[in-house]
């Protein structure tokens, strides 16, 4: 329903909260002081450190505030240093960046133009280029990730050009021999554009591929095998099997970033949901309160019961509106109760396996729920607990109406603090039974010693200093004996 | 504004336990209607008796041990296992023989492994087998197919709700003079008293491909069955390889003595293969339940019914099939896994 309309353009709010952590590495450092003034562009946070990205201001104004707030972040809501921007609509705009010449300079500058994977897991792009392993095929996602969601499938209608130029400058980048660039069946409209924008670069590497419409596609370990038949490694990431997987968005920006020298300030967010008044995809200022885009596409509308950060498969239930879009923040649902899951039914389980069928890595959620009922930690490994993805297809398969995934969320978390209390347990016991043998050690230099000594005792240079010490004596007797 | 915050999934669910239940009952009744067709109101007033003592069963049960019992009253469970056990008895039972049926699948066979879900063994066959071996005589009070010109005198359907309540006929009636053995008897019967099999199923009960009737009411099961399969709420695992195994292994001992062995396809629709493939067997709770242990587990149950059938001490075998396989469940689900993605093959 928010695809009828093209991308909404214009948004600009009064006040912008950008957090420093919007990355799924470390969190950037601010570089403004309150009451600086700051073009859209201009860097307002560096990089912080281990697969960090750049922060920019995404409109021009001042800087009214620096503080730690709640934010929506890689590990859900938390908190993050966030800069408070007042705007001041004059949208004035930083210089561009130049886009350096060398391999590794351009990467360092995709980093600080604080360009990170868009499909939502905002994952340092310059961090996946650089990557060493052997990549041959860069897989550009155009599969959405989940069924509400429409934000890729709108930027590849309206900008095909640029996503395709975005992709064949990360396939050079990354050194992959070619590009695949995966669109849903259901979406001719995209098919097409990015056709002929791929015809009109007349770059051979290029192929599109047309996958089924069936969630989790978009995801990227599935996206891979539907693609090429490779199975990433359980706990191993796609270059592992020799791909790299791009979302559409992050090649727009990257296209964006090298052709005008623009850091990444923005990005497309589908807002949907039977309680907003008119669905849209619209280009969102990164920061922007989310209550400031519901506005934007005309308010609220009936009571809304849930709203929901990201689609309604994965996305996570917000408590309030005050909340910032951040770069991973590609879909906004305002729920009413009857469009939503309100509570679960919650029969036994009764073993029917629908679950099996729908599980994408291939688990076996009605054994991994008996197991996690009892925290049989050792029996949810050999099922395969890490392995699961979250994706919530068992949920909405299951005719109990079980919380599947939620169980199996807390289970890890329970499994992770069980091995971690498992392993300093274990430090403990290590550092026990290093101290014993240290102590040990020492007793045994001490009998050594004593060993030492004895055995001295016995020996040729003792027994003379003895004879000495004796005839000594005896020759002081004799003196004595002489004096009285 | 405040919004509640429920975790993910947010998307509604597809199906529910009662929803599911609920088809398998509409599954059940064109073959229902065919059964009374041939055989009278029996099944009705089985099933109707049944279901009752079912809930009451369960209502008790569920109070006892102190859980909600509006929801899994509701729940539709205990009413197919009543009808599934209503289809295994005579439609001329004594009221007591529904109840004693059904009072045991629901105590026994599920809530003293834990209700819904924690039961080991199929609650209706669990029920079937008590009945069979306590009460031998009654649970072969089958009536014949309507078509088979027997002489016999007919039995309507209030005479039969009179008998189920009272357990009298009508006057000058006897049980032994309107009751019928089932082909799967006569067969059984005829070969032991050294008749061939050609003998045998020249006599009036027997049409076409099975018993007379039986072909009827067992296609309209079969028909029912793919309903639930195309709905997507049985899976093809257990109603394929049981009766692969059962049509495999009729043919092969029909071609090596066709005067001794049943052909396949009066092993297929005679006595309970295709309900016991398509509504027993399929049961999820204790059946297979991953895809590899699902074949398995049907071709054991298919291997079985062939075996009791044909050199075991009952007719039919269906019941104790199941029952054995279920016992084989928790090993088969253990060692039949599906590989997990990006786990070494």
């Amino acid at each position: 329903m928010s695809t009828g309309t093209p991308i909404a353009r214009g948004l600009l709010p009064e006040r912008l909260i950008i957090p420093m952590d919007q990355q799924a590495g470390a969190a950037a450092v601010p570089v403004v002081e309150v009451g600086q003034r700051v073009r859209r562009g201009e860097m307002i946070g560096q990089p912080g450190g281990l697969r960090s990205a750049g922060v920019h201001a995404s409109a021009s104004g001042t800087v009214g505030a620096i503080r730690e707030g709640p934010a929506p972040t890689v590990n859900g809501l938390t908190t993050s240093l966030c800069v408070h921007l007042e705007t001041d609509g004059r949208d004035e705009q930083a210089p561009s960046e130049v886009w350096p010449k060398e391999r590794d300079a351009r990467i360092d500058a995709i980093c600080s133009a604080g360009i990170v994977g868009l499909g939502g897991a905002v994952f340092s792009t310059a961090e996946k280029l650089r990557d060493d392993a052997e990549c041959d095929l860069l897989i550009l996602n155009g599969a959405e990730c989940e069924p509400y969601i429409s934000c890729d499938d709108m930027l590849m209608r309206e900008h095909p050009l640029e996503v395709v130029r975005g992709a064949l400058a990360m396939m050079d980048l990354a050194g992959a021999e070619s590009t695949v660039i995966a669109v849903e069946r259901d979406k001719p409209d995209a098919l097409r554009a990015v056709r002929e924008a791929a015809a009109q670069l007349g770059d051979t590497r290029i192929e599109i591929a047309r996958v089924p419409t069936v969630y989790p596609a978009g995801g990227e370990r599935q996206l891979v095998e539907l693609l090429t038949g490779r199975e990433v490694p359980s706990g191993d990431y796609p270059p592992a099997v020799g791909c790299i997987c791009q979302n559409v968005g992050t090649a727009f920006a990257l296209d964006r970033f090298t052709r005008r020298g623009e850091p990444l300030t923005s990005r497309i967010v589908t807002v949907t949901g039977n309680g907003v008044a008119n669905a849209a995809n619209v280009e969102v200022p990164i920061g922007t309160p989310i209550r400031d885009l519901i506005d934007f596409c005309g308010g609220y509308r009936g009571e809304v019961a849930r709203l929901i950060l990201g689609g309604n498969m994965m996305g996570y239930a917000l408590p309030g509106d005050d909340l910032p879009v951040t770069k991973a923040g590609n879909c906004i649902v305002a729920a009413h109760s009857d469009e939503v899951r309100e509570s679960f039914g919650e029969w036994p389980c009764i073993r029917c396996g629908d679950c099996a069928d729908v599980c994408p890595p291939r688990l076996l959620p009605q054994e991994l729920l008996r197991a996690a009922s009892v925290r049989d930690f050792d029996h949810l490994d050999a099922l395969g607990l890490n392995d699961c993805i979250e994706c919530g297809c068992c949920d909405v398969a299951c005719p109990s109406q079980i919380a599947l995934t939620e169980r199996f969320r807390q289970a890890k978390q329970a499994w992770a603090v069980v091995s971690k209390r498992a392993s300093m347990a274990d430090l403990a016991a290590r550092r026990h039974r290093r101290k014993l043998a240290r102590l040990a050690a020492q007793t045994e230099d001490i009998h050594r010693q004593q060993y030492d000594l004895i055995a001295a005792i016995g020996s040729e240079d003792s027994r003379a200093m003895i004879e000495e010490a004796v005839a000594r004596a005896s020759r002081r007797r004799g003196e004595s004996d002489a004096t009285h | 504004m405040q919004f509640e915050l429920n975790p993910p999934p947010h998307a509604l669910p597809t199906t529910s336990v009662p929803k599911v239940m609920r088809h398998v009952i509409y599954a059940l009744v064109p073959a229902a209607v065919a059964h009374v067709w041939f055989f009278g109101w029996g099944i009705c007033i089985n099933a109707l008796i049944a279901t009752a003592a079912a809930l009451g069963a369960e209502a008790v049960m569920l109070r006892v041990r102190s859980r909600p019992v509006k929801p899994t009253l509701l729940d539709g469970t205990a009413t197919v296992t009543a009808v599934l056990l209503a289809f295994a008895i005579p439609p001329l039972a004594p009221w007591w023989v529904p109840v004693i049926g059904a009072v045991s699948a629901i105590v026994l066979a599920k809530h003293l492994y834990g209700g819904l879900g924690s039961n080991l063994f199929n609650p209706a066959m669990v029920g079937y087998a008590v009945l069979l071996i306590s009460f031998p005589v009654e649970m072969t009070y089958w009536l014949p197919p309507r078509g088979a010109e027997l002489g016999l005198p007919s039995i309507g359907a209030w005479d039969s709700l009179r008998f189920a309540l009272t357990g009298s006929l009508p006057q000058g009636l006897s049980v032994d003079a309107v009751t019928q053995a089932t082909p799967l008897d006569l067969v059984r019967e005829g070969l032991t008293s050294m008749q061939t099999l050609a003998e045998v199923q020249a006599g009036p009960l027997f049409g076409g491909m099975g018993g007379r009737g039986w072909v009827w009411v067992n296609s309209l099961i079969a028909v029912g069955g793919l309903y639930l399969l195309f709905r997507g709420i049985i899976r093809w695992h257990i109603p394929v390889s049981m009766l692969a195994a059962i049509v495999v292994l009729a043919a092969v001992f029909h071609a090596l003595d066709a005067s001794r062995y049943a052909s396949a396809s009066f092993h297929l629709f005679s006595g309970a293969s295709l309900l016991g493939a398509f509504f027993i067997a399929t049961d999820p709770v204790s059946a297979a339940t991953t895809n590899r242990g699902r074949l398995i587990y049907g071709a054991g149950i298919g291997i079985l019914v062939y075996a009791i059938r044909t050199w075991g001490g009952y007719p039919d075998g269906v019941a104790f099939a199941v029952l054995l396989m279920n016992a084989t469940v928790p090993l088969l689900d253990r060692y039949t896994r599906p590989r997990i993605y990006g786990r070494p093959r």
